[in-house]
């Protein structure tokens, strides 16, 4: 499936990711738990070292991996986090 | 089904804009969105079969370059322009009338990158005349600046959507404005011709009686006008006279233009007395002229006004081309609209309104 690109095509045609921040100091990172088991022990660990820097952390997921976030969840997140770093775990 | 398979079989011949693949399973609506395509409102995804179909609204060939639009001056072919009218919702019909506004927007007493990249609201108004607006089926008459026309809605949020993505002016990025303006999706009519006595706009701007043209004007709007009891044209004059000095900021002077979207309620009034365009718009000006004393910085405890030595002149509010009345709207209603222009026009020459005959090609 494709479409005509209606820009000036100064840019990639794949789509840029959006620019990570430059440092993680005085953000709110968000460990986000997709409900996998298993998650918690991976996400504890990572909050420890992250703290252990100095840096600000909020746990946030999703009830199920069974089911994609709802709007209303990632809007949740959205508004208390400023980067989210997922936990798949396996 | 003849769209789609020409779509199949000349696409790639006539097309040249690279094609953004997505998987099937993407809803390509939202493929528009998280590219960045859009102005808020979905768009019609622009496929080979819309955008072919697009071109045929036109006999220019697609890879005919119109202009390079600001801000980053990317060269803009037919083809963009087609793929963009696709976007806006856009009939192919409405192609000629979509590259003369571009082609007016481009010229440069328009000053298009200014308008785009201002802190103030405006944005490119477009106002049609001649037999085109019929042929396409515009409105002029009830709610001629409100929602519910397709093609007043497509062709001025398609000259937006140029702007955004061929030449790359985001809001927060070179589009600066303050606060914006609903306007700057669209603003887009025509003006009402259906009285023989009337000087059209296109006329008026030196085209003739029975030329279709499109006129672009940096503007922003609708503010109302309501006066139901002045009958006769000198009470209304002053009456208007009251709203207009207001555009801005009642102390600020010789800036803003204005467009006066006059209601047919209103204008008959004009009419009975036997009032022309022309005596109109000049009574409009000359009762917009008011004492420098009452306009100076800090006259009346307002801060904002003219410089203290213009305090001895009677100062005009507008240039003396700064008004443009155009005949618009429902026949019940003394109501009539001001479309505030861009302040930027310190003299009468640094930007102008344009208007550009629309091409039978």
């Amino acid at each position: 499936m494709w479409m005509r690109d209606p820009t000036a095509e100064t840019s990639a045609v794949k789509r840029a990711r959006r620019t990570p921040p430059k440092s993680l100091v005085g953000l709110t990172i968000g460990l986000f738990d997709i409900g996998k088991t298993r998650t918690p022990e991976f996400l504890d660990r990572v909050e420890k070292r992250f703290n252990e820097k100095g840096l600000k952390t909020k746990r946030v997921g999703k009830p199920t991996n069974a089911k994609v976030a709802t709007p209303e969840n990632l809007q949740k997140i959205a508004s208390e986090v400023d980067v989210v770093l997922i936990g798949l775990s396996d | 089904m003849a769209e789609r398979l020409e779509a199949k079989h000349s696409g790639k011949a006539l097309l040249a804009a690279r094609k953004v693949e997505y998987p099937e399973s993407a809803d390509p609506v939202e493929v528009c969105y998280d590219r960045g395509w859009t102005d808020g409102l979905p768009v019609t995804p622009p496929t080979d079969e819309r955008v072919l179909a697009m071109l045929k609204g036109t006999r220019r060939r697609p890879d005919e370059v119109i202009g390079r639009i600001p801000p980053y001056l990317a060269d803009c072919t037919v083809e963009k322009v087609a793929i963009n009218a696709v976007m806006a919702g856009c009939k192919p019909e409405y192609m000629p009338v979509l590259l003369a506004a571009l082609e007016a927007a481009l010229e440069p007493l328009f000053t298009l990158h200014g308008v785009l990249a201002t802190t103030y609201f405006s944005s490119p108004v477009l106002i049609v005349n001649g037999p085109v607006a019929k042929r396409i089926g515009m409105n002029s008459g009830i709610n001629a600046l409100g929602q519910g026309n397709r093609a007043n809605a497509t062709i001025g949020r398609a000259l937006n959507l140029i702007v955004l993505n061929v030449g790359g002016g985001r809001p927060g990025e070179a589009d600066r404005s303050t606060l914006g303006a609903p306007s700057k999706y669209t603003l887009c009519f025509a003006e009402d011709e259906s009285d023989p006595e009337w000087e059209p706009l296109s006329v008026a701007r030196g085209f003739p009686r029975g030329a279709s043209t499109v006129t672009l004007f940096q503007g922003h709007g609708p503010e109302a006008f309501v006066d139901q009891k002045s009958r006769t044209p000198e009470a209304l004059t002053r009456s208007l006279a009251m709203s207009l000095v207001k555009i801005g900021h009642p102390k600020l002077v010789q800036s803003a233009r204005a467009v006066l979207v006059l209601s047919p309620e209103h204008y008959a009034v004009y009419r009975e007395a036997g009032w022309n365009r022309k005596r109109i718009e000049r009574a409009l000006y000359e009762a917009t002229i008011r004492p420098g004393a009452e306009l100076v910085a800090g006259a009346g405890g307002v801060g904002e006004g003219v410089p203290a030595s213009r305090a001895n002149e009677m100062v005009p509010k507008f240039h003396e081309d700064g008004l443009m009345v155009v005949r618009a709207g429902g026949k019940a209603g003394l109501f009539s609209a001001i479309l505030p222009g861009w302040l930027a026009g310190r003299n009468r020459l640094e930007l102008q309104p344009v208007t550009r005959q629309i091409r039978d090609d």
